[in-house]
């Protein structure tokens, strides 16, 4: 059982200073997430969503306790090591979608493999299929602002999965679209997670997202609220 | 990586576009003040050089003490030996003799009394030897206001602000009263073939040029001269090569006691050439360390104002994993690109502009008006080997600096926060 969570998370908290005191924004957090999942953390704006993806990112570290990422305790890797970490293993799919503006569709999509130092002729391939997931093929010499943000946020998911990760965390990725839009890229992403097993893990508050959820863990105010197990598969 | 580096700076040109300019601006002011500062110092070194000081001379000790009187009664005798011994010896240089004297200039009225007098520095020069290249190198035939150059023995040529002084007009006689070379006075009838006007105002105020021969007649200065200068054929000043002839020269009299020995006394061996020479060497690091300082300085603040503009990249690029160190050094690469696409434009600009100003020049003559120092009337610049490269320094690192500098923003701040500034 230990084998297949890739996100084991005991007794965290997470406060932030604030002036002379500091701010709890998480606390008692216990959650193990197994490999396959597509999860989400569902809660109002200033539960606590974003701070959770964000330590389980290794963009930042818990304050106590214990956040354990594909066998990496966030907490304990050094820069280096939490750097590799995310490239090597995670995926990040943001609200504002975050490409780079001056660079084409297809060098958004080939940076990820640039770092991993994957060779130009893999690379080549390896980009033209994430875009094919995506169903971007023709916008591979278009520029960020010559796209809808349906097609950003496609693209943004080709960049994530590019390089098969392990686990894709994605923050309230519907949040500027439409629902024909939010549809066309959940239906991407499930696909995706069946066809490559890849962990997904939202932060949202959107009922469009939530539906496609098969476990939903509701934050309030930093702490778990409830956990609802798969209700359709 | 690398091609993606410059996609960017190429498909983002405000990334590049201020940065280039600001070196380019900065490259093209360093090339072309070098250039300017080469021409002017050189000029002026060429002009002491050619007017007084030579690139080398030749004089006896006593007279090398106490030169600012122009001792003429310490003067080197057998002169014309010395000349051959040197021309053979040195050819490299063309070596003349020059006396240099004082005296009245006093202009007779019809019936012999004094009409008017003044003082005079003279100076005689070799102006009538078919192969002597005296004339040419002081400007002379250019330089005259009215009448005509020294043709004939007994000729003389008046300073033009001098003859207006004595009320002396070309085809007038004056006398010049000195002291012969053994301490006698002397008189000497010259008639003045015309006026000259260097725009030089230490030559303009008191000048009375004669043949060097009428000189040694008038001061009984038989073979005899104060100096004898050389100039190098390539008409430039070469400070290590001048010492080292100088050092040839001299080493044989090391052990001679005679004050009537010669010395010999490189430009930066004189006056106050040798700092002038030195100042033209550091000036080049002073124009390189000004322009490295006030471009960083531009461009660290651009590179603050991009960078807040990039911090959304950056944050990106964090996420997908790549480290802060590799994104710094990205960032220096970017730097290193622009630096070297601003100097190549900066310095093409600035070598142009320096083209122009050394084909043309630049008239001065008006600023240096009253100046006791020889400076050259006109402004030119010149171009030197170190003009091609010199730009590339400050335009390196100032936008190495710069951007180092501004990027220690990116380790400041923690990596979720980076992220923020790009969700807002
Ligand atoms: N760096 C920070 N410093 C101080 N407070 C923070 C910081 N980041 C988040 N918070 C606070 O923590 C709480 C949770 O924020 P967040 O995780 O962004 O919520 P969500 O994503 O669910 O909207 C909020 O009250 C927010 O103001
Ligand atoms: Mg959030």
């Amino acid at each position: 059982m230990e084998n297949s969570a890739i996100i084991k998370i005991n007794d965290l908290v997470k406060s932030f200073p604030m002036g002379k005191t500091h701010f709890t924004a998480l606390r008692d957090i216990n959650l193990t997430i197994g490999r396959g999942e597509f999860t989400g953390l569902v809660g109002p704006s200033g539960s606590g969503k974003t701070t959770l993806l964000n330590i389980v990112g290794s963009l930042d570290t818990p304050t106590s306790g214990e956040a354990w990422v594909l066998d990496h305790s966030v907490g304990r890797l050094s820069a280096r090591q939490s750097a590799q970490l995310r490239k090597e293993e995670l995926g990040f799919i943001f609200q504002s979608y975050n490409l780079l503006v001056v660079h084409t569709v297809y060098e958004n999509v080939e940076f990820p493999l640039l770092l991993l130092k994957i060779g130009a002729p893999e690379r080549k391939k390896m980009v033209m299929d994430a875009l094919e997931w995506v169903g971007l093929t023709d916008k591979v010499r278009s520029k960020p602002p010559q796209l809808s943000g349906g097609e950003c946020q496609r693209v943004a998911i080709a960049r994530a999965m590019v390089k098969k990760p392990s686990l894709v965390l994605a923050d309230e990725p519907t949040a500027n679209l439409d629902a024909a839009n939010s549809h066309h890229i959940l239906k991407t992403m499930v696909n995706l997670n069946r066809e490559l097993n890849t962990t997904f893990l939202f932060a949202t508050h959107d009922e469009k997202v939530i539906k496609y959820l098969r476990r939903k863990i509701y934050l309030l105010d930093g702490k778990i609220d409830k956990i609802s197990e798969q209700e359709q598969t | 990586m690398i091609r993606f580096l410059l996609k960017g700076l190429f498909h983002d040109r405000s990334r590049s576009r201020l940065p280039i300019i600001v070196v380019a601006i900065g490259v093209m002011l360093a090339v072309f003040m070098n250039a300017y500062i080469t021409g002017f110092m050189g000029d002026t070194i060429e002009m002491n050089a050619r007017f007084t000081h030579g690139h080398l001379k030749v004089m006896t000790r006593a007279y090398a003490e106490n030169e600012g009187q122009v001792p003429n009664d310490l003067a080197l005798t057998e002169v014309s030996a010395l000349k051959e011994e040197l021309s053979g010896r040195f050819p490299e240089l063309d070596w003349a003799a020059r006396i240099q004297f004082g005296g009245l200039v006093d202009v007779p009225d019809e019936f012999g009394e004094t009409r008017s007098q003044g003082p005079a520095a003279g100076m005689g020069i070799d102006l009538l030897s078919p192969d002597s290249r005296e004339a040419g190198r002081l400007n002379i035939q250019k330089s005259i206001v009215r009448g005509r150059i020294v043709q004939n023995a007994g000729e003389a040529l008046l300073a033009e602000q001098f003859s207006r002084k004595l009320g002396v007009d070309p085809g007038d006689e004056v006398t010049l009263i000195g002291s012969t070379m053994h301490g006698s006075m002397s008189m000497y009838n010259f008639r003045v073939a015309g006026t000259v006007s260097f725009g030089v105002e230490a030559l303009d105020r008191g000048t009375i040029i004669v043949d060097i021969e009428d000189a040694r007649n008038a001061l009984d200065m038989y073979d005899a001269a104060g100096e004898l200068i050389g100039l190098f054929e390539t008409g430039f000043y070469d400070d290590e090569r001048a010492l080292e002839i100088a050092r040839a020269f001299n080493t044989p009299f090391e052990e001679d006691k005679d004050e009537y020995a010669p010395v010999m006394k490189t430009l930066t061996q004189q006056g106050s050439m040798g700092q002038l020479v030195k100042m033209l060497d550091v000036w080049g690091i002073y124009i390189i360390a000004i322009f490295i300082v006030a471009m960083a300085l531009v461009l660290w603040n651009a590179g603050l104002l991009g960078g807040l503009r990039r911090y959304g990249e950056f944050g990106v690029r964090l996420a997908m994993g790549e480290e802060k160190n590799h994104l710094y050094r990205t960032l220096i690469y970017e730097s290193i690109f622009i630096g070297i696409a601003g100097a190549f434009i900066g310095t093409a600009i600035g070598l142009f502009f320096a083209a122009l100003v050394q084909k043309y020049g630049i008239n001065i003559s008006g600023l240096m008006e009253g100046s006791a120092m020889m400076y050259p009337s006109a402004i030119r610049t010149r171009i030197t080997t170190t003009d091609y490269y010199i730009g590339f320094i400050p335009g390196l690192f100032a936008t190495i600096i710069g951007t180092m500098l501004a990027g220690i923003g990116i380790y400041r701040r923690k990596t979720s926060q980076l992220f923020k500034e790009l969700e807002a």
